[in-house]
């Protein structure tokens, strides 16, 4: 039963908090509800019995969108004065929010501790992981089955790395790098000297 | 499982992979002055690759013996026809890319290596076996492709391609995965033969939806109507030599990954997709003929002709069977070699400072001026009008002899009704070349390259094109015949 209600909970909490997302006017009352929505989605995951994608999805997607939101503040001129002068107001509102991540989190580990979701029939052709923990499992089907294709992912990254340098980095002319040899070999003697201008006269150096 | 055989047959992929990572070393210690040699280095990379898969199509690979990593990437001969046009379509690019960039300024030693990594993506994606293998090549293919759209980045025209296409692209990813996702979920399991087998008892609602979306995302990818609104603006904007490699080797990748989904994953269910690939069939050629008539810009009118033609090729997909299967990849080969002559030509449709003239009016009187470019241009839209004596004929009669056998007499007849609406733009640029008077503002001379390709593939596409169709029956028989084999 508690599985039902956890899993109807973190559903209906996921879909709300994605739709909301799309809906609020400010775009950090936007990224705020997107981190709601990845935290229920982890739920979903944790009812599952993967708590190590349940993990991912909180360590990744809701640190890449602490990231997003530090860009999203850059980018934008949001007043936070004006953001924060209806803290008073919208207290209330924000506890509640708090209440219900807090029973969340009861809940969900209370349905974990109670056993896993019976989903589908799976078809038998991936090997069942007895024993197993979700990393090693992973690991195991990552580094053997899905050889090539983790291989290819990482291909992938590259491609993303050398599209993102070829579109934005540019040579800067007038700009002083170190040269550190060059600079290691400077004595004192080269760099300062002695002079000695007549009274009157300036020095021209 | 073998690793070690495995590996074998992977090795065009390994072989174009290691070449990548070289070249992306040399380009870190030449700078943008190695990006000839890196260019060169590349063509002999991508013509090896060729030469690695030829032996799997001339030997008619086909069958378990040839599928690599538990069935998610199959070696066979279908996989090696779609490797070769693409390998040969990248290397066409890297012949006459250096010197449109370098006369722009923005040449870089990174656009090899790009362009080797989409030639990888799109090879794995005609290989796929497994959805997670089909998705994961045709996100190396696009991300390199969004890449190589905005590549000339002081151009506003390119940024915006690029953009366009990276915005339109994601969103199309997005659908296609949703789809895999519900297909997987109502199925239980990522490899197209699983897929098969589940479905082969009857369609439910659930995986019935995972297929429309599956289709809608490919269509996406293939341009085709009504998913083909970022064609005209990318193919516009991107740079002509990019343009020139996504109407080639991306299109003959998503065509591929296009068949083989629809025939290894979804073949028991081809009555629940053949409805909606006969109306993305049909609109294509008629939103692809009627959008052509407007255009002003020669790169525009390709890119609704590359949507006309696409239209075409969905006719043999239509049938479902292989005979379908055969036409449609005749077709293919056809359209690579039209597209290539094309946009070589236009590559060298250039004013006296070296300028590119893109706008149809000012190659008025071309005949007069440059008779060798205006018959190559006569060539190229008679071909890809489908008048009969030139090349591009026998392809739309393939696709539609095989429709009309499979029983599908309205379609074939609507098509041939709109391809008279196509015939319509091809012949006006024509008229413009040949019977108008000479605008006399193409003037600029292109090197030894550009000609010799040229040549090749207006031979091609001429007459004596037909010399060459049995052997190419034969080889589109053998690649069809592995598709279906591979069920």
């Amino acid at each position: 039963m508690i599985h039902i209600i956890a899993f109807y909970l973190f559903a209906v909490m996921t879909v709300a908090s994605g739709a909301i997302t799309i809906l609020s006017r400010n775009p950090v009352h936007s990224v705020l509800w997107l981190i709601l929505a990845f935290f229920n989605a982890a739920g979903l995951m944790v009812l599952t019995g993967a708590e190590f994608i349940a993990a991912l999805l909180v360590i990744v997607y809701v640190g890449a969108v602490a990231v997003l939101f530090l860009f999203v503040v850059m980018m934008l001129d949001i007043d936070f004065a004006e953001l924060r002068a209806g803290f008073v107001r919208y207290f209330p509102f924000g506890a509640l929010v708090a209440i219900v991540l807090l029973a969340e989190i009861v809940l969900g580990i209370g349905a974990y501790r109670a056993g896993n979701l019976e989903l589908g029939t799976p078809d038998g052709t991936a090997a069942t992981a007895a024993g197993l923990h979700n990393i090693e499992a992973i690991g195991g089907l990552l580094f053997s089955r899905y050889l090539f294709l983790f291989e290819a992912a990482g291909v992938i990254l590259l491609v993303s790395m050398i599209g993102a340098i070829v579109l934005t980095h540019r040579e800067r002319g007038g700009t002083r790098g170190q040269k550190i040899a060059k600079q290691n070999q400077r004595r004192p003697q080269d760099a300062t000297f002695n002079v000695k201008p007549e009274v009157g006269k300036g020095v021209s150096l | 499982m073998d690793w070690s055989h495995s590996l074998r047959l992977i090795a065009p992929e390994e072989t174009l992979s290691i070449a990548g990572l070289v070249l992306l070393l040399i380009a870190a210690w030449g700078g943008d002055k190695a990006s000839r040699l890196i260019s060169i280095l590349a063509v002999a990379a991508l013509v090896g690759a060729t030469f690695l898969v030829a032996p799997a199509l001339c030997g008619g690979h086909m069958g378990p013996d040839y599928a690599a990593f538990f069935g998610q990437v199959h070696a066979d001969a279908f996989s090696a026809f779609g490797k070769i046009l693409i390998y040969l379509s990248a290397a066409a690019t890297l012949v006459v890319a250096p010197t449109f960039f370098e006369r722009l300024g923005a040449m870089r030693a990174e656009f090899p290596v790009l362009v080797i990594f989409a030639a990888v993506g799109s090879g794995m994606m005609v290989s796929a076996g497994d959805l997670l293998a089909l998705y994961i090549g045709l996100e190396m293919n696009s991300l390199a492709a969004y890449v190589l759209a905005a590549f000339v980045r002081t151009d506003g025209r390119s940024a915006e391609a690029g953009l366009k296409y990276f915005v339109l692209g994601a969103l199309a990813s997005g659908i296609l995965l949703f789809g895999m996702s519900l297909t997987y979920g109502f199925t239980g399991t990522t490899s197209f033969s699983g897929i098969n087998a589940a479905l082969a008892g009857g369609l439910s609602n659930g995986a019935l939806f995972g297929i429309v979306f599956m289709l809608a995302g490919l269509a996406f990818k293939i341009s085709a109507v009504p998913f083909h609104m970022w064609t005209p603006d990318v193919y516009e904007g991107a740079p002509t030599p990019v343009t020139k490699f996504f109407a080639t080797s991306g299109k003959v990748a998503a065509i591929g990954l296009t068949m083989r989904v629809m025939f290894d994953a979804f073949g028991e269910q081809a009555d629940a997709w053949r409805q909606i690939v006969v109306f993305i069939a049909l609109a294509s050629i008629v939103v692809g003929a009627l959008g052509a008539i407007g255009q002003k810009n020669i790169k525009r009118l390709m890119a609704y002709s590359s949507i006309n033609n696409v239209g075409f090729i969905l006719v043999g997909l239509s049938a479902a069977n292989e005979q379908g299967a055969s036409a449609m990849l005749f077709y293919l080969v056809i359209y690579v070699a039209m597209t290539v002559a094309g946009f070589v030509t236009v590559l060298m449709l250039k004013d006296e400072n070296g300028n590119q003239v893109e706008e149809i009016d000012k190659f008025a009187g071309l005949s007069r001026t440059r008779p060798g470019l205006a018959l190559a241009l006569g060539l190229v839209m008679f071909s890809l009008a489908g008048i009969p004596p030139l090349f591009g004929f026998w392809g739309k009669f393939l696709v539609f002899k095989a429709a009309v056998d499979a029983g599908m007499m309205p379609l074939a007849a609507i098509g041939f009704a709109a391809s008279v609406i196509g015939a319509f733009y091809y012949l006006k640029v024509v008229k413009v070349v040949y019977f108008d008077e000479p605008a006399d503002v193409v003037k600029g001379d292109s090197d030894i390259w550009h000609k010799a390709l040229l040549v090749v593939t207006c031979l091609f596409i001429s007459p004596l094109g037909y010399l060459l169709s049995g052997w190419l029956q034969h080889l589109t028989d053998t690649a069809s015949t592995a598709l279906f084999y591979a069920l």
